[in-house]
């Protein structure tokens, strides 16, 4: 795993390619958009969709933070897909999530799919998480040191013979925005203007990869912008 | 006086033939004399021998005789618009016969209002689709509707079986036998290599039995000639465009001409290159799947009332509405197949009694001999086709939800009548139950969703919907054609302007602002993507797109192969090839060897610093692919490092960094185990699969244009649940759905397996000094084709690495200052790819341009 090194308000961040981001001044793992229980979400609505992706977004998860040992686990909202989410949990993902809690501080920041506490699960819940000069939080505002999920977004590079389509961090100097972490999480072009009004002064996408990161510029993935 | 068998038919019909002093064809009375005998029949006639009216004749003849109200012949149709141009043909004679029969139709077209009212008082005669069809049969009163039906006609049936629509329709024939025991099926097929599976198509056990089959006399053979373009033959390239000016000449010279291509990127480049011929104006028009409904309808409809001199098409016009005028068909580019060039010969001159004319007009050398062996097989009436495959599971699975959705009813029964259908007719009980607990709950070993299930059972065991909005759900996603994600082409902006077609999202992706592209026949400047909708204004400039259509091409066909194969052999037959092909093929065989009718000709030489690696196989598009990525994979162990592929129909070709040695081992039949199931579960064509029978299975909503917003429709990205499924439940019957279309579809292992029996213990393997003449096209083709050999990750490192010499070169603006760029010294290893490939350009490699490189410079000797 070779995570990039990115310096945001002065503080050193590592961006992994799993996607997430690891402050290791302050032992905090921060992870964007779970959307757990997206499954059940879409099955209630007539969509039976596989019921696997909890599962499957935590096995990721707990792997990261035996990795980092982080002291304290930051979920940047939407870590579940609607405001029951947490009540559908099976429980032994609901055992995992308790026994993630014994080593490490859980952090739920509100997201616009679950703007309520998680019901039954260990930790604090906050709507915006201050931390030295960084800001926690689910939706960027455009300030500085904001560190923030809710956009997905992901890029398409053309490459030799076909288009690559990947989820991404977008960076510059003053903020990070995280790629979704959810199994079931679609994406949004950098492009977008939602996205693209954060990053004014241009900045970077890095896609994820298999144990790497790949970086672009966003000028380059802009020239093929529609005007 | 009568002739023999006239008695049959009741006065007002003989009457209305004896007015026009026409009498019945043979074969159209003895399909009568099925129907008095009460016996399902197969017709089998060429074009233009009466077929639809031969299907009629009987239930005409039955209403003539026992007028009655309510449901009486149901036709089946793969066309809305045969169904609506036969309701249209077949109302003037049942008027001017006299006969109180009410003949509609009833397809995705059809107003809610009309809907209504035919279920209410259902006309006696009612044309349909598959599609409308399983809607009418999820309906509550389908019972009722279809207790009286007498007659099921299903029209060009050779075109249904073996697909999934004819799954479906196969599925709906069976449900049509438990609600309307009493109704007689009737077949019309065009003349096809395989009888037996459309006779269990149409026979009520699924196996066969009791169908009769009734055949017209063949018509006359049709006249087929080659026209070369003018000057060298091209080693390459597909479109053709070199006889354009050949092509615009034959078309002066015929009443009207259908110039048939083989995809949508061509059917524009050709039409394009047509019109900057066309000094007369005359009217030529394009028709192809992409255009808007109502474009193509006013071609159609120009078409059918004689005011075009010719019209490009694609396939869109194999089947369809009979065009009288039509005398002359011209193929440009390979035929691919016997059946497929005779259906589409048959689209001129609809007598059968005439001979068809047809030209074929080959764009490259390969396709020179393909078009002469083609003409061989139809001389020899030599048809080709696969037998069709076992039915879709994920057919099934939509099936079973529409029969439930009708009423409850219990498995076991449901079980009995799905296996009366042929596709289904081994249909294990297991794979079976497995469908039913897909539906019942999503059928998952993590029983998660049983408050969400879709259906229930009663104390008896029978199956029951669960509430009202399953079954509505249902009915909105009924149908087995799934489209690629599609954005509507605008010209003009805003509310102005008008839509000229649709467009395949992904090609839409690799435009900029500012480039021109052919679409419909214009030439267009993308101004903008807003929404859905791509904004366009007219064009300048001679270097356009042209878009690019997954999936658009078929593969050549085993039986066409192998009549390449054995032409390519064998000099005799070389003599009315043109001189410039039988000295290309004299060159090989002096150089190199000719590819053998038994064996596997592998072929491999240096040429600027890498090495070939050429095997001549014929197994089509689709089989190489297959293979080329299996091959890599196998040099990538032995150390040869591959560094890509390219497949054509005939060949497939990979090059590497070091001299490929025990060529033969690289053919082992073992090379279909794991890599291959490593390969298929990573690749975007089993992607693609999956969401295809994840859209029919019912799993997620079918994608409705423009509708997303209004009806909140479920949308996830079926490449995600595909991941979470694989990883979590490999063996879930939607992954085998996928694993057994993508065997034989895209992934066409079939032959891939075909070909490797064949090769072992056979591989010829020629260690060449330079290229040989018969590799000459297909390298010509490196650098045109998509290169699927390199993985994802490593064409990112590609892409990254390119921006980043650009960077130096200060040719992108740096990053800015304060992020540090990613830490490389991490980074996987490079692999060293040739430099030519820049960033900016990478995306064309799939375009292919108007320029580009000249055809048929290429000197044989470098």
């Amino acid at each position: 795993m070779s995570a990039a090194p990115i310096h945001i308000a002065g503080e050193r961040l590592m961006l992994d390619p799993a996607g997430v981001l690891w402050w290791p001044a302050r032992r905090l793992l921060a992870v964007a958009d779970l959307h757990l229980e997206k499954g059940s979400s879409l099955a209630a609505r007539g969509a039976l969709i596989p019921p696997y992706d909890s599962r499957a977004t935590l096995d990721r998860l707990i792997t990261l933070v035996r990795r980092y040992r982080p002291a304290r686990l930051v979920a940047l909202g939407d870590s579940f897909h609607d405001r029951h989410g947490a009540a559908r949990l099976a429980r032994e993902d609901v055992a995992r999530i308790a026994a993630l809690a014994h080593s490490v501080e859980l952090v739920w920041i509100l997201g616009n799919h679950d703007p309520v506490p998680p019901e039954g699960l260990p930790g604090v819940t906050t709507a915006v998480l201050h931390e030295g000069p960084l800001t926690f939080l689910h939706d960027a505002t455009g300030r500085p040191g904001e560190i923030s999920g809710h956009l997905h977004p992901k890029a398409a590079i053309a490459t030799r013979g076909k288009w690559v389509s990947r989820a991404c961090f977008v960076a510059d100097s003053r903020r990070v925005l995280l790629p979704a972490f959810g199994a079931y999480a679609g994406g949004l072009d950098v492009r977008d203007p939602a996205i693209r009004a954060l990053f004014p002064r241009g900045g970077r996408a890095f896609l994820l990869g298999r144990g790497r990161l790949f970086s672009f510029t966003l000028a380059e993935l802009r020239e093929a912008e529609p005007a | 006086m009568h002739e023999t068998g006239t008695p049959l038919l009741p006065a007002p019909l003989a009457a209305w033939f004896a007015a026009r002093a026409w009498r019945p064809h043979p074969h159209q009375l003895a399909l009568l004399a099925e129907a008095r005998a009460g016996r399902p029949a197969l017709l089998i006639a060429p074009t233009g021998a009466g077929k639809t009216l031969a299907g009629f004749l009987p239930s005409l003849a039955a209403l003539a005789e026992n007028p009655r109200p309510g449901l009486h012949t149901l036709y089946v149709s793969p066309l809305k618009a045969l169904a609506t141009d036969i309701a249209r043909n077949l109302t003037r004679p049942v008027a001017e016969m006299g006969l109180p029969i009410a003949i509609e139709t009833r397809t995705g077209d059809t107003d809610a209002a009309t809907r209504r009212r035919q279920r209410e008082v259902p006309p006696q005669i009612l044309l349909t689709t598959p599609e409308s069809l399983a809607v009418m049969l999820s309906m509550e009163d389908a019972c009722r509707t279809f207790a009286g039906l007498s007659t099921i006609v299903v029209d060009e049936i050779h075109a249904l079986a073996g697909t999934k629509r004819g799954d479906q329709l196969a599925l709906c024939l069976s449900r049509l036998a438990t609600l309307a025991p009493g109704a007689r099926r009737v077949g019309l097929s065009a003349t096809v290599p395989h009888r037996a599976p459309l006779v269990a198509f149409l026979s009520a056990d699924g196996r066969g039995k009791g169908v009769t089959i009734v055949e017209a006399p063949e018509g006359a053979a049709p006249e087929i000639a080659v026209r070369l373009p003018d000057g060298p033959l091209p080693w390459s390239g597909h479109m053709g465009l070199l006889a354009a000016p050949a092509i615009y000449d034959l078309i002066r010279h015929a009443r009207t001409a259908i110039v048939f291509v083989n995809t949508r990127a061509q059917a524009e480049l050709v039409f394009q290159a047509l019109w900057r011929l066309n000094d007369d104006s005359l009217p030529i028009a394009l028709h192809h799947g992409s255009l808007a409904r109502d474009q193509r309808a006013k071609v159609e409809a120009a078409m059918a009332e004689g005011r075009l001199k010719a019209v490009v098409a694609t396939s869109s016009l194999d089947l369809g509405i009979d065009w009288g005028d039509v005398d002359l068909v011209i193929q440009v580019g390979a035929p691919k197949g016997v059946s497929r060039l005779m259906q589409r010969i048959g689209r001129a001159n609809h007598r059968w009694d005439e001979p068809s004319r047809a030209i074929l007009v080959p764009a490259n050398r390969f396709e020179v001999l393909e078009c002469r062996c083609a003409i061989a097989g139809v001389a020899a009436r030599d048809l080709d086709g696969d037998p069709p495959p076992a039915g879709g599971l994920d057919v099934l699975a939509q099936h079973i939800l529409g029969a439930v959705c009708s009423g409850p009813i219990h498995p076991d029964d449901l079980y009995a009548e799905v296996t009366r259908a042929a596709p289904y007719a081994d249909l294990p009980r297991r794979d079976f139950d497995d469908v039913v607990r897909f539906v019942e709950d999503g059928g998952y070993a993590l029983a998660a969703y049983d408050r969400y299930r879709k259906l229930f059972r009663d104390a008896e065991g029978r199956l029951h919907v669960a509430n009202a909005r399953v079954a509505r759900q249902h009915r909105m996603n009924i149908g087995t054609i799934v489209e690629a994600p599609l954005l509507k082409v605008k010209l003009g902006r805003g509310f102005g302007g008008h839509v000229l077609g649709e467009i395949e999202e992904y090609f839409v992706s690799m435009l900029q602002p500012g480039d021109t592209f052919m679409f419909a026949g214009r030439l267009l400047r993308f101004d903008r993507l807003h929404e859905t909708v791509v904004e366009c204004s007219p064009g300048v400039g001679d270097d356009p797109k042209v878009p690019a259509y997954a999936g658009g091409r078929l593969p050549l066909t085993t039986c066409l192969a192998d009549r390449v194969r054995a032409m390519l052999q064998d000099p005799a037959q070389w003599h009315d090839l043109p001189e410039d092909v039988a000295a290309w093929l004299r060159l090989q065989k002096a150089r190199s060897r000719l590819p053998g009718r038994n064996d596997l000709l592998v072929e491999t030489f240096p040429r600027g610093g890498r090495w070939f690696l050429v095997a001549y196989c014929f197994e089509g598009r689709n089989a190489h692919q297959t293979l080329g990525m299996l091959l890599t994979r196998r040099m990538e162990r032995a150390g040869f490092g591959p560094l890509g592929f390219v497949a054509t129909d005939y060949v497939v070709a990979v090059w590497s960094a070091h001299q490929p040695l025990r060529v033969a081992e690289l053919f082992g039949e073992d090379m279909l185990g794991d890599d291959l199931e490593e390969w298929m579960a990573e690749s975007s064509m089993l992607r693609r699969t999956f969401r295809h029978v994840a859209v029919i299975a019912g799993l997620v909503d079918r994608h409705h244009p423009g509708a997303e917003k209004s009806r909140r429709q479920v949308t996830v990205n079926t490449d995600l649940i595909y991941d979470v499924l694989r990883k979590h439940e490999p063996d879930h019957v939607l992954l085998r759905a996928t694993r057994a279309d993508a065997a034989r579809g895209l992934v066409d292992v079939g032959r891939v397996a075909a070909l490797l029996k064949r090769a072992q213990g056979r591989v010829v393997h020629m260690a060449l000094s330079r290229v040989s003449p018969l590799a000459v096209p297909v390298l010509l083709e490196v650098g045109k084709e998509s290169v699927a050999g390199a993985g994802e990750d490593a064409l990112l490192a590609e892409a990254e690495e390119a921006q980043l010499v650009a960077e130096a070169l200060g040719k992108v603006e740096p990053p800015p200052p304060p992020v540090h760029p990613v830490h490389r010294a991490n980074a996987a290893p490079d692999r060293k790819r040739p430099s030519g490939y820049a960033a900016g350009t990478q995306g064309r490699a799939t375009l292919r341009t108007l320029r580009g490189r000249r055809q048929g410079e290429l000197p044989l000797a470098e």
